[in-house]
């Protein structure tokens, strides 16, 4: 069974449908991209799978990683080793990105019945991460996300994957907003955590990130269902095309 | 039949000790009410010289002709204090024969504080458990000694009020009420007539208190009550840091605490005053729950004396208490760090005041208000500049959170500036916590409970990195406990 498997999902925001049936099933080690017009249901998914009070499921259901991931509360979905990266990361002022990242991450572990991890193992994997995406350690003591650029709460938002390192990753238009060195970094960052055991999901509006993070799948998302699937050429063909014939 | 003949009467029957103006009768206390004879049977108890006596006297006089202040933004139904003790066996506590008799809640909160098992039988009242706990928070008896004469060493004097008034008559008499008159309010002139005990600490000139202090020692080995008189006096050039309080859930069958705390800071001295409040706020009816009105004040006598309160107020059905700093001191400074939480039918009406007498003296207030609930957080603060008193500067921020929709916070700041030369900066913020942030930390592992326990740490930092480093931790987590199912 695939790593992730959405069976004609159905979800109200509020009193409006906004997923009507959606089908999709992405495996281990796999990366699918979601493309499609704006108001198609796109974060509405990410927040519906990461379990969003007010974003309800009302009917179908999600598998993942063999549990039925809507049965779960968000945090027991993040220690179940789902992530969802945000379109607009939020700010926690007084709360240091450290002392978020470590109090989420014990949070996990002790949810899975793994012992805290140490607090020299942890600054030398928040150097090492923080580094990768070219944040700096005074990034990372400072308040959650207070003070960065759109493009510096991108990458902290990467950041924040690589140290939870969970198996399946949903970014939510990571790509937006960013220059392209950043886009360079982020989608460096997303190659080197593919592996055989972890799958990715990535909402984008763009072709730009798929010509750096090769998609196995690419699917068309409109009127709340996935209403095309195709390999990596799709993309192409939307990017040429636009969304109107294909997402009719 | 009087007050003073009636306790007579139970101090004999209860100890089988003969009635004396000595203080070792075991089980001693006043009936209830409150008259004269009250005051005298108080002052006889602590075997107090006549001027003590007189000066107690002269406040319940005063105090029998005042009036409960009436303009906090506070609901307090009538106190009837003839229906009160004024001299019991302070904390009175049931006797537990082990945890096991403990309230559940209790219990589970000492837990999450993470109060070791011996410490929580003090704190539960159960029976043997002093010397065991003595033990235990100490290392041994040996530790508290050595602790007392490092303290002697040092020539610094940590002693119960009554010790000192009875050992140290001179130095009482001259600052006993001189930063806190006697008729100042209410509560204070109450407290002045009938206080139990408390704390008295004198740092000699040029000394730098070897350790911080900690009414938390002597607790163990004696209790205090619901009149805490506490007097703090710095003398040139010298330093100490004073801890007030604990984070354990404390229960007391006194529903009024009216605690009066006077600082006196000379020139170059420094006091550095924590405070972690939580007497029990009531249930979530707003049945039950302490009230504590309490009159802090420090006067930063000497030029370029500092001194720096900090609270963490979770506790108590009501909070009437203005910690405050008056700066006659050339290029003094007063500072004030607050955090006061409210839930359920809690009640706070809580800030400073800082009176700028002295040229070039400079204040700053951080004030962060927590309403859950349905509690009403109110902060209130004066900055008065005199007319004398060149380049004064003060620096105010209140911030207030919300969680939920039936709860309430205000602000309520007067500055009165009479030289034109004070530069005042106030501001003010009110948030609720976002669905956002709530979901953030929530979809990186974070249950409901942990991250809003995060967010209010977080919003509280400022004022918390205030607290030494022991106390911030357990102050942290008592953040986190104390709000616990506010949000839904």
């Amino acid at each position: 069974m695939a790593m992730l498997n959405i069976e004609n999902l159905h979800a109200n925001v509020g009193d409006k449908e906004i997923l009507k049936g959606l089908t999709l099933e992405v495996g281990a080690g796999e990366v699918h991209a979601i493309m499609g017009p704006n108001g198609s249901g796109k974060s509405t998914l990410g927040y519906v799978l990461a379990g969003r009070e007010g974003y309800e499921a009302t009917s179908g259901s999600v598998t993942f990683d063999g549990k039925d991931l809507l049965a779960l509360e968000p945090h027991e979905r993040a220690a179940a080793g789902f992530f969802l990266g945000l379109q607009y990361p939020v700010e926690i002022p007084g709360v240091s990105n450290l002392n978020f990242l470590r109090t989420a991450l014990n949070a996990q572990r002790k949810l899975r019945g793994e012992p805290d991890v140490s607090a020299a193992d942890f600054m030398r994997l928040a150097r090492t991460e923080a580094d990768a995406f070219d944040l700096t350690m005074d990034h990372m003591k400072r308040g959650v996300n207070v003070g960065f650029s759109g493009g510096e709460k991108k990458r902290n938002e990467m950041v924040q994957m690589a140290l939870l390192a969970p198996k399946f990753a949903v970014l939510d238009e990571t790509d937006s907003g960013l220059d392209i060195d950043a886009l360079k970094t982020v989608a460096g960052g997303i190659n080197r955590l593919r592996s055989p055991e972890r799958g990715f999901l990535l909402i984008t509006h763009y072709q730009r990130l798929l010509d750096y993070v090769k998609p196995d799948k690419v699917h068309v998302l409109s009127g709340g269902r996935i209403v095309r699937s195709g390999g990596p050429e799709l993309a192409h063909a939307l990017e040429r095309e636009g969304y109107g014939e294909l997402a009719a | 039949m009087a007050a003073n003949e009636q306790a007579l009467a139970l101090a004999k029957e209860q100890s089988k000790y003969k009635w004396g103006f000595s203080s070792d009768i075991e089980s001693d206390f006043a009936p209830k009410g409150l008259d004269e004879d009250t005051v005298r049977f108080i002052s006889a108890k602590k075997a107090e010289p006549e001027w003590m006596l007189e000066w107690r006297l002269k406040a319940f006089r005063l105090w029998q002709g005042m009036e409960s202040p009436d303009w906090a933004k506070l609901s307090i139904p009538p106190i009837d204090y003839q229906d009160a003790y004024y001299y019991a066996a302070p904390r009175k506590k049931p006797t537990l024969k082990s945890l096991d008799e403990l309230d559940p809640e209790i219990l589970l909160t000492y837990q999450k504080l993470g109060i070791p098992i011996e410490e929580q039988k003090v704190l539960a009242g159960v029976e043997g458990a002093r010397k065991v706990a003595v033990d235990a928070v100490f290392d041994s008896v040996s530790v508290a000694t050595t602790f007392r004469e490092e303290l002697k060493r040092a020539g610094v004097i940590f002693l119960s009020i009554s010790e000192a008034i009875r050992e140290y008559p001179d130095l009482v008499k001259k600052y006993l009420g001189a930063v806190v008159p006697v008729r100042d309010n209410f509560f204070a002139c109450l407290n002045s007539a009938v206080f139990s005990d408390g704390t008295f600490v004198y740092v000699p000139e040029g000394v730098r208190c070897p350790m911080e202090l900690s009414t938390y020692f002597r607790i163990n080995a004696e209790n205090t009550g619901q009149f805490e008189r506490t007097l703090i006096i710095a003398d040139k050039g010298s330093y100490v840091s004073y801890l007030e309080g604990c984070t354990a859930p404390q229960r007391d069958e006194n529903q009024l605490h009216a605690a009066v705390v006077e600082l006196i800071a000379l020139e170059d001295a420094e006091i550095k005053y924590s405070t972690v409040q939580n007497w029990y706020p009531g249930d979530e009816n707003g049945k039950g729950g302490i009230y504590n009105f309490v009159t802090k004040r420090a006067h930063c006598r000497g030029d370029r004396s500092k001194v720096s309160w900090t609270q963490v107020e979770t506790g108590s059905a009501i909070t009437w208490k203005y910690p405050s700093c008056v700066l006659s001191g050339k290029d003094s400074v007063g500072e004030f760090y607050s955090v006061a939480l409210t839930n359920n039918m809690q009640q706070a009406d809580t800030g400073t005041k800082m009176i700028h007498l002295g040229a070039g003296s400079r204040s700053t207030i951080i004030s962060k208000g927590i309403s859950a609930g349905r509690s009403n957080n109110t902060y209130r603060g004066l900055v008065r500049v005199g007319p004398t008193a060149e380049g004064v500067r003060n620096f105010t921020q209140c911030d207030s959170l919300l969680l939920g929709s039936e709860c309430g916070a205000h602000t309520v700041p007067y500055i009165e500036v009479k030289n034109p030369s004070a530069q005042i900066e106030h501001e003010a913020t009110t948030s609720k916590i976002s669905d956002d942030q709530l979901f953030y930390a929530q979809s990186r592992g974070l249950d409901r409970e942990a991250a809003v326990a995060l967010i209010v740490n977080g919003f509280a930092k400022e004022v918390l990195q205030q607290l030494p480093m022991e106390f911030a931790v357990e102050a942290q987590k008592l953040l986190g406990i104390s709000l616990e199912g506010s949000v839904g």
